[in-house]
Order: structure tokens, then C-alpha cells, then sequence
């Protein structure tokens, strides 16, 4: 054989950021296709958890107005499953480093934040593909979207947009964990008590007060109450509740701003020190 | 005149107190194979790191290519290849969606990463193997696979990070023969290794490090001479010309060691003379020898002459007890 490797190198044009990281969403989803299973949490739990909520607590639970718990319920769990997004960015890119794919990828003349770009698309993805799967559930045991179009669309908006901020979240504490059992433990840690102490799944008015006040005041309630209005599952926040959820639709998005300024800059320098090693 | 292929000048990489790589420096000239020896935790991974922009240097500068390996990260990256345990292949895509992943991150033309994929999967005998996820692979194809990919761009320079450990010895020698190639087609390596053996067989030039330090440079031959004095050893072919033969040697070397069971005497000698000398002797007692042989120190006697321990082979699965058998032999 002639030498391929010395005689001619090919030309090397490494692609734009945004080609790179296409590049990358492109083998992320080759995963998602290799290991149907990796979806389970996003597509058979979405769906057992709907069904459970909905028929074992749906009974007992009664959401302020005339909302059924079905309706009730459906914006709350699509955003939980958003917010964990986080924990599945953390665990890819905890993965890639682990296994010294991203040491391969750093390796080649491609923008270095391409890797993070990719692995935040094909998250978002991911998620996404489970709130398809819950909308469908949703529709078919009775719940409806009930607003224009335009409200429904900036609905489901105010969750990606939150899904970006809470990708930011997953990038640092991937970046300082060593393992994917150890993110997996965090964030799961994290995450419930964070989606569960809000109106995500009952109405705070039942809650003791100190605990309503907090759950009044988490991000995740914001959202939830924003995306309750604008697909007409809920009525309006009492004028006693907390400000926030009077503007919640403005609150989703200052949210989301707020933990994207503060946690792109802490996931850039944990991966940056990470990478530099 | 062209620059080295590789320079490393006084590198240091601190990690807080503890200090990985301690002022190492070295040239790899073009078209030359560089073997980085040592055991565990020597400092060989991170030197890599450094030398190929995963990992920025506490002080020191090295160039790659003649590009400077912080300045001109991106340029460095464009020439040279890294494969081994510093960087790996995804096991969930299949060879080809391995090797054209990262032809197009390179921004290969579409038709050279096609028929590159074909000439690069056939090179690495995993044609059979070419659509099936990476993770059904055996060790050795995987290796193969690894550096396959790390030459999807034809880098002029080739970092490999302990090309074979954990390979059966089989896997091992049939990666050395590819790595061979490679060299002869004018590519230039840089492989650490902890096998002395590997080291051996395919650097023209070694740097041995120890807790971060070079403590020895030089060809395998000058480093092989530093641990002192080679031996000849001739297996007879009868048991009972033993008792004469040892006398006939024992005028041509001071120390003799007889191993009865295997017929086999070792004595310490000077070099290629003192064999001839011994094989004449035989020849002219009209003693029958099965093999006569000059053995120079492995470099194993060269890690245990330089460090006064042995090198420390912790980790490393399925690593054969040559310094076992070397013990034996001696003995």
C-alpha cells in the first residue's frame, strides 16, 4: 500500500461551531437509537406517571377553580420532566468525559464549545420527545389546550427556555463530578424535592404556610402557573398568593435569564478547569 | 533543515501540591519513533496531554509540527493524531460512524472520508466488524479501531498513550507490526508505554521517566549498556557434556551459572567476542550445543540499574511476568 498518510493529506476545513456541534447532536441521537432504553425515563415513566398521578392522587386532589386534576396536572409534569433535563445533560457529558470522548473531541480543531452546544441540543431533545409523549397521554385520557394557538406555542416556549437555563445547571455539576452514579445520586436529590415543593402536583393553599411560601416562591411554580393559564388549566393565582405567581409568564422568563446568568458562567469555568487538566 | 517533529522544552504540570510532570524535555526528530517509558504514575499520560492540547502546561513550552502547543492549539490539533487511553472511541456508534464522526469534525471532503473510512477499516481488518456498535468489539479490535481513527486525517504526528496495555500478547504483536508500517511510510510516533519490551522493539530513541523526571535517555542499545555487563548463553544438547563445558567457560568468564534441568549455562561476558571465543571452544571439545546466543540486559535490568526498583507494573491487566521469568532465569 502507497502512503495515503504522508504523501497526500487531505485538506482539513473544520467546520463552523454550529456545524461541529450538528455534528455532535447527530452522534448524540445515534445513542438514543443504539439504547431505546436511555428514553425509558422520558417516554414509558412519563407516561406511568401521568396515569399514576392522575387516576391514584387525581381523586383526593382538588385544584383551586373549576379544573379537573387531569388538566391540572399535565403542565405540572411537563415541567418536571423539563427540569430534568439537567440531570440528563449532567450524566452525557459526565459520561463523555469519563470515557475520554471529549478528550477526542478537544483533540481535533473544532470549537471546544461545540461539545456543550451538541450535548445541550441533544438534551433538549430528549426532553422533548417525553413532552410529546405526555401531551399525547394527556390528550387521550382528557386533558385540552384550551387558549389560541399563539399562547399554546408560548407555552411550550417558556418550558424550553427553561430547559436551556436548567442545561447550564446539568454542564456544572457534570463538569465537577467524577462519575455518572455520582451526578444520577445529585441530581436526583436535588431535583424531586425541587419539583415537588411547588404547585406542580397539588395546589399550595393545603401546604403549611411556611412551606406554601417557599413553594410559592420556587421557579418551577412560576412556570407552572404560566403555562396553567396560558393553555386554560388553571384559573388566575389569588390576589394572597405570591407576586410572582400573579406575572408568572414574566417570571418564567426572568427565571430562566436569572439561572442562565448564573450558572452558564459556573458550568463554562467548571468545564473550562476540567478541560485544562 | 526541518524542526523536530516534536520539542519538548522543561515541561512542568502541577496538579495543587503535587507535581505530575517535573521539567521534562526531548526532541523527536522526523519520521522517528519516541518511546516515553515508565511505570504507573510517572508522569507519561499527562506529558501526552500536554503535547497534544488536553492539558496546558503548568511552565515549559512544546511544539508540535513546529506549532507551539498553547499558542497555537488549533494548529497542532490539524497535525497530528492522538490515540491510546488519553482519548477513546464511542461505544454505542459503529466503527464507520466512529471514523466518520470525527472525518467530518475535521471537515474532510465528503468523498475522501468515504473512501478513507474503506482503506482505514480494511488496513484494521474490521471490515466484518464495520457496522456493529464498537461495544460488541474485543480489545484488540478496539485498539485497532482507536487508531484508525486517530489517523482519519493522515496526522504526519501520532500520539499513542499506552497503545497495548491490557492486550493479549497475540493483539499486541500484530498492533506493533501496523505501528511499523506506519513509521515506514515517514509518519512520526510518540508512545508511552510501561512494557519495556514495547519500547524496545519499536523506539529508535527512550526517555525513561520516573515521578515526573526524565532519568534516562538514549537508544534502546546505549541504555541496555548503562546496566552493565551482557552474558552468553549456550543450551547444550547433551545433559552429560555439562560438568566439561562449564570448565571450558569458566576460562573465558569469571562468573557461570549452570542450569542443569535446562542444560543451559550463562556466563558474564564482555560482548560479541567472548561468544565467538566460547563457540570455538565448544566446537574444538567436540561439544554439541542446541543454541549459543549473547543476551544483553533487558530494560528491566536498565528501570532497576536507574530507579533501584523495579518498574512497577500496578494496573496494567494481563501484563506478562517478564520480570518474573527474567528473575528466574537468573537465579
Amino acid at each position: 500500500m502507497t502512503s495515503m498518510l504522508t504523501a497526500q493529506r487531505p485538506p482539513i476545513n473544520p467546520p463552523s461551531m454550529l456545524r461541529a456541534s450538528a455534528t455532535i447532536v447527530w452522534r448524540n441521537l445515534i445513542h438514543i437509537k443504539r439504547m431505546p432504553e436511555m428514553l425509558l425515563d422520558v417516554t414509558v415513566q412519563s407516561v406511568m406517571f401521568v396515569l399514576l398521578f392522575a387516576y391514584v392522587f387525581g381523586g383526593s386532589i382538588n385544584p383551586p377553580g373549576d379544573v379537573s386534576y387531569k388538566e391540572f396536572l399535565l403542565p405540572g409534569i411537563m415541567v418536571q420532566t423539563m427540569i430534568f433535563t439537567s440531570a440528563i445533560a449532567a450524566m452525557g457529558l459526565t459520561n463523555d468525559l469519563q470515557k475520554g470522548i471529549v478528550d477526542r473531541l478537544k483533540s481535533l480543531p473544532i470549537s471546544r464549545s461545540s461539545v456543550l452546544v451538541g450535548r445541550s441540543i441533544s438534551s433538549l431533545i430528549h426532553s422533548s420527545i417525553g413532552i410529546a409523549v405526555m401531551a399525547v397521554t394527556g390528550l387521550l385520557i382528557g386533558w385540552r389546550v384550551r387558549e389560541s394557538v399563539g399562547e399554546t406555542v408560548l407555552g411550550f416556549g417558556l418550558i424550553l427556555l427553561f430547559g436551556f437555563a436548567m442545561i447550564w445547571l446539568g454542564i456544572y455539576v457534570g463538569s465537577l463530578m467524577r462519575t455518572v452514579e455520582a451526578v444520577q445520586g445529585f441530581m436526583f436529590t436535588v431535583m424531586f424535592p425541587l419539583t415537588f415543593v411547588a404547585n406542580t402536583f397539588a395546589p399550595t393553599e393545603q401546604m403549611p404556610s411556611w412551606l406554601a411560601a417557599v413553594a410559592e416562591w420556587n421557579p418551577v411554580s412560576a412556570l407552572t402557573q404560566a403555562c396553567r393559564e396560558l393553555w386554560g388549566n388553571g384559573v388566575t393565582a389569588p390576589s394572597d398568593a405570591a407576586w410572582q405567581l400573579q406575572h408568572p409568564v414574566l417570571m418564567s422568563v426572568a427565571w430562566s435569564l436569572l439561572l442562565t446568568a448564573i450558572f452558564a458562567p459556573l458550568a463554562l469555568g467548571a468545564y473550562r478547569r476540567r478541560s485544562r487538566d | 533543515m526541518t524542526s523536530p517533529a516534536v520539542e519538548a522544552i522543561d515541561l512542568v504540570k502541577r496538579f495543587g501540591e503535587n507535581t505530575a510532570v517535573d521539567g521534562v524535555s526531548f526532541v523527536v526528530p522526523e519520521g522517528t519513533v519516541l518511546g516515553l517509558l515508565g511505570p504507573n504514575g510517572a508522569g507519561k499520560t499527562t506529558t501526552t496531554r500536554m503535547l497534544t492540547t488536553l492539558s496546558v502546561p503548568t511552565s515549559g513550552t512544546a511544539r508540535v509540527a513546529g506549532h507551539d502547543v498553547v499558542k497555537e492549539a488549533d494548529a497542532v490539533r490539524r497535525s497530528m493524531g492522538l490515540a491510546g487511553q488519553a482519548a477513546t472511541v464511542d461505544e454505542l456508534l459503529t466503527a464507520r460512524e466512529n471514523l466518520k464522526l470525527i472525518g467530518r469534525l475535521y471537515g474532510l471532503p465528503k468523498t475522501y472520508v468515504r473512501s478513507s473510512i474503506g482503506e482505514l477499516l480494511e488496513r484494521f481488518d474490521l471490515v466484518q466488524a464495520a457496522d456493529r456498535p464498537v461495544k460488541t468489539y474485543s480489545g484488540g479490535m478496539r485498539r485497532r479501531l482507536d487508531l484508525a481513527v486517530s489517523l482519519m486525517a493522515a496526522p504526519p504526528v501520532l500520539f499513542l498513550d499506552e497503545p497495548t496495555t491490557g492486550l493479549d500478547p497475540r493483539s499486541r504483536t500484530e498492533l506493533w507490526e501496523v505501528l511499523r508500517e506506519l513509521v515506514r511510510e515517514g509518519t512520526t510516533l510518540v508512545l508511552t508505554t510501561q512494557y519495556l519490551e514495547e519500547a524496545d522493539h519499536l523506539a529508535d530513541d527512550i526517555i525513561v521517566i520516573d515521578k515526573g523526571r526524565v532519568i534516562a535517555a538514549g537508544t534502546p542499545t546505549q541504555l541496555k549498556d548503562q546496566a552493565g555487563a551482557a552474558s552468553v548463553v549456550v543450551t547444550l544438547t547433551h545433559a552429560a557434556d555439562l560438568e566439561r563445558a562449564e570448565g571450558l567457560v569458566r576460562d573465558h568468564s569469571p562468573e557461570v551459572h549452570v542450569d542443569v534441568t535446562a542444560r543451559r549455562i550463562t556466563a558474564q561476558a564482555d560482548g560479541l567476542g567472548d561468544m565467538s571465543r566460547i563457540g570455538a571452544a565448544f566446537q574444538e571439545a567436540g561439544i554439541e550445543v542446541d543454541d549459543l546466543g549473547l543476551k544483553r540486559p533487558s530494560l528491566d535490568d536498565v528501570f532497576l540499574h536507574l530507579t533501584g526498583h523495579r518498574a512497577d507494573h500496578d494496573g496494567a491487566e494481563g501484563e506478562p511476568s517478564e520480570t518474573d521469568e527474567l528473575e528466574e532465569a537468573l537465579r
